[in-house]
């Protein structure tokens, strides 16, 4: 088969095929044969030519060139990722996993390839990635699973995932609402007890305090790769072995870690991984969730009906294992497809590169900032690590007065508390102002965004 | 004067300063009150007021609060122009506001009604920005209704 995507970086986006390998294919005068031939990391020549993938980039907004530094909230997508949505519906559109006719059988193959890359660009077996409507649904499913085997569904198997009064559920501080609510809520369908690692003043987790918060009566430890307000990349291995030495689940939101770091889930040791699509040059409509295999196939299904079994009776039905079980209705086929292209990009531009290039990016934000009067950068010092974002408050200018001044230069960034009420409060602000950056940034984006920060105390007469 | 020069207008930036009825003020007893706190889930921004009425008389507002220039200075702005008012002549100003706000940048702000309320206008041009600008409203008129009961 056949496809040409209409990408100006056209060998790194013409990989889209039902039949494709998993390699990397080899690539265009462009760029050398291979990622070890490659400087370590991206230089503004290059991403200057990535940036034609990403048409949007190219608009203005208010008069001005756009400056996208809101990839935290959702990333752009190269041309091909959208093509690839195109070129599915133009040819294979059908129902999977049903039906005997060839379309059917080839959108089948596409998706089940989807599901194979994306797992081996988290270092998954493809059976141990469920695809999901979002990360959000992803921890939801994790959560209303326990629910249920709480409930005393699933027979035996599922008995290691009740839980109830006594039992301990550990969280941070650092939570997006969406790693936080869900097991509020569990917490109070099952008499559980939720728990959480605090920060300090600076937003840095107190690890110090984290074994006499993991107890025997812990159960689940659910925490954030990559915080999404402050940027900074959370100590893995410490977690997920206090975990281990009291016998609880892991699960890592990886929302903001998988589209900017290399991640992988063997490597990291936890049980489960929530993941975004759109935050990592995918569609919007689809996320995943990374869960040991034995352990999925032992879960509750959240989402019943049709797909997900095996046989049905009035009464009662048996379950497909995983990841079938856990995907109930017609499932989100083009979406996935996309969502494999966009992996197989961030793969040939090498995600090492990637996260240099952002490491170079945010150490400029941070330091440009910092050395701002009346700008306080939000976050632990420097020398934890950070992924390319940065988090600041102007004082005497509320964060949305920020933002409108700075989106008047067209310059894009998030303010608001970022569905971190918690983190924010024992900041001691309501709210902030995040720029976060990604592959298709450039030096000068973030010299845009400073330039404009610099203005924003004297616009609104504030410091004089 | 471009767009972001409309939004904020000078006027708006004073009464973001200055802000007028800041401070929850104690009802005396007897007098009828009502009080109504509101928020904005986009940005965590709320706001706490409180009427004081006394018959068809707005006695005072006064409210407390945390959030950008443009909800402080409508609060600023809506608690002068409601101060020692009739309760009727108060809701009259708030739809004028209200429509004002809907418009899209479509209406000038008719300065006879809404006083410094008028250099809203610009704001209107901003959708996101609206929410901001009738937090306190939505506010006053939750707790004119609490003050009926």
């Amino acid at each position: 088969m056949e496809y040409a995507a209409g990408c100006a970086a056209e060998n790194q986006c013409g990989v889209v095929g039902m039949k494709r390998t998993s390699e990397v294919p080899n690539v265009s005068s462009a760029l050398p044969t291979t990622q070890d031939t490659l400087p370590k990391r991206l230089d503004d020549v290059e991403v200057a030519r990535l940036r034609a993938d990403f048409p949007i980039l190219g608009r203005n907004v208010n008069g001005v060139p756009l400056t996208y530094l809101d990839s935290g909230a959702t990333s752009q997508k190269p041309s091909c990722v959208y093509e690839a949505e195109q070129h599915f519906y133009e040819n294979f559109n059908s129902a999977v996993h049903r039906g005997a006719h060839s379309l059917a059988v080839e959108a089948t193959d596409i998706f089940e390839q989807a599901r194979t890359d994306v797992a081996g660009f988290i270092g998954a077996k493809d059976n141990e990635v469920v695809w999901t409507s979002n990360a959000t649904e992803a921890l939801n499913l994790i959560t209303y699973s326990f629910g249920n085997a709480s409930a005393g569904l699933g027979g035996e198997a599922a008995r290691r995932f009740a839980l109830g009064a006594g039992d301990e559920i550990v969280v941070t501080e650092l939570e997006h609402h969406a790693n936080l609510i869900p097991w509020q809520e569990l917490a109070l369908r099952t008499g559980a007890t939720l728990k959480y690692i605090p920060v300090d003043e600076s937003g840095a987790l107190r690890m110090d305090l984290a074994d006499s918060i993991i107890t025997a009566a812990t159960k689940v430890v659910a925490f954030t790769h990559v915080s999404n307000v402050l940027g900074t990349v959370t100590d893995v291995a410490a977690l997920v072995a206090l975990a281990r030495n009291v016998g609880a689940l892991t699960v890592l939101d990886g929302c903001q870690s998988v589209p900017h770091l290399p991640v992988d889930v063997k490597a990291l040791d936890v049980d489960f991984m929530a993941f975004s699509g759109h935050k990592m040059l995918g569609p919007t409509g689809i996320g995943g969730l990374y869960g040991r295999a034995a352990l999925l196939d032992a879960m509750p299904p959240f989402l019943t009906g049709g797909s997900m079994i095996t046989s049905v009776t009035m009464e009662k039905a048996e379950y497909l294992p995983a990841p079938m079980r856990f995907e109930a209705g017609t499932q989100r086929i083009s979406q996935a497809h996309a969502l494999a292209t966009a992996v197989s990009y961030l793969r040939e531009v090498g995600m090492d590169r990637i996260a240099a290039w952002e490491e170079h990016l945010g150490d400029r934000m941070l330091t440009g900032l910092a050395g701002m009067p009346g700008v306080r950068v939000l976050g632990p010092d420097r020398g934890v690590a950070r992924i390319g974002t940065a988090p600041f408050v102007v004082e005497g200018v509320h964060p949305h007065d920020v933002g409108q001044f700075l989106d008047s230069r067209g310059i894009a960034v998030r303010v608001g508390h970022h569905c971190a009420q918690p983190l924010h409060r024992a900041l001691g602000v309501v709210s902030s102002t995040r720029a976060s950056s990604y592959l298709y940034n450039t030096t000068s984006d973030v010299d845009t965004l400073l330039n404009a920060v610099s203005d924003v105390r004297g616009y609104f007469g504030v410091g004089k | 004067m471009n767009d972001l020069d409309q939004l904020y207008q000078q006027i708006i930036l004073d009464h973001a300063k200055a802000r007028h009825g800041a401070g929850l003020l104690e009802a005396p007893d007897g007098v009828a009150h009502g009080e109504s706190m509101q928020h904005n889930p986009v940005c965590g921004d709320h706001i706490q007021l409180r009427v004081q009425v006394e018959g068809s008389v707005v006695k005072n507002v006064s409210w407390e609060g945390d959030g950008c220039s443009i909800s402080m200075a409508s609060a600023s702005v809506l608690s002068e122009l409601a101060t020692g008012i009739e309760r009727e002549e108060f809701m009259a100003i708030l739809d004028e506001f209200r429509e004002l706000m809907r418009s899209r940048g479509a209406r000038a702000g008719d300065e006879e009604i809404l006083g410094d309320g008028a250099a809203f206008a610009g704001v209107s041009k901003f959708p996101a920005r609206v929410k901001c600008a009738m937090l306190s409203w939505v506010a006053a008129e939750a707790a004119l209704l609490a003050a009926n009961e």
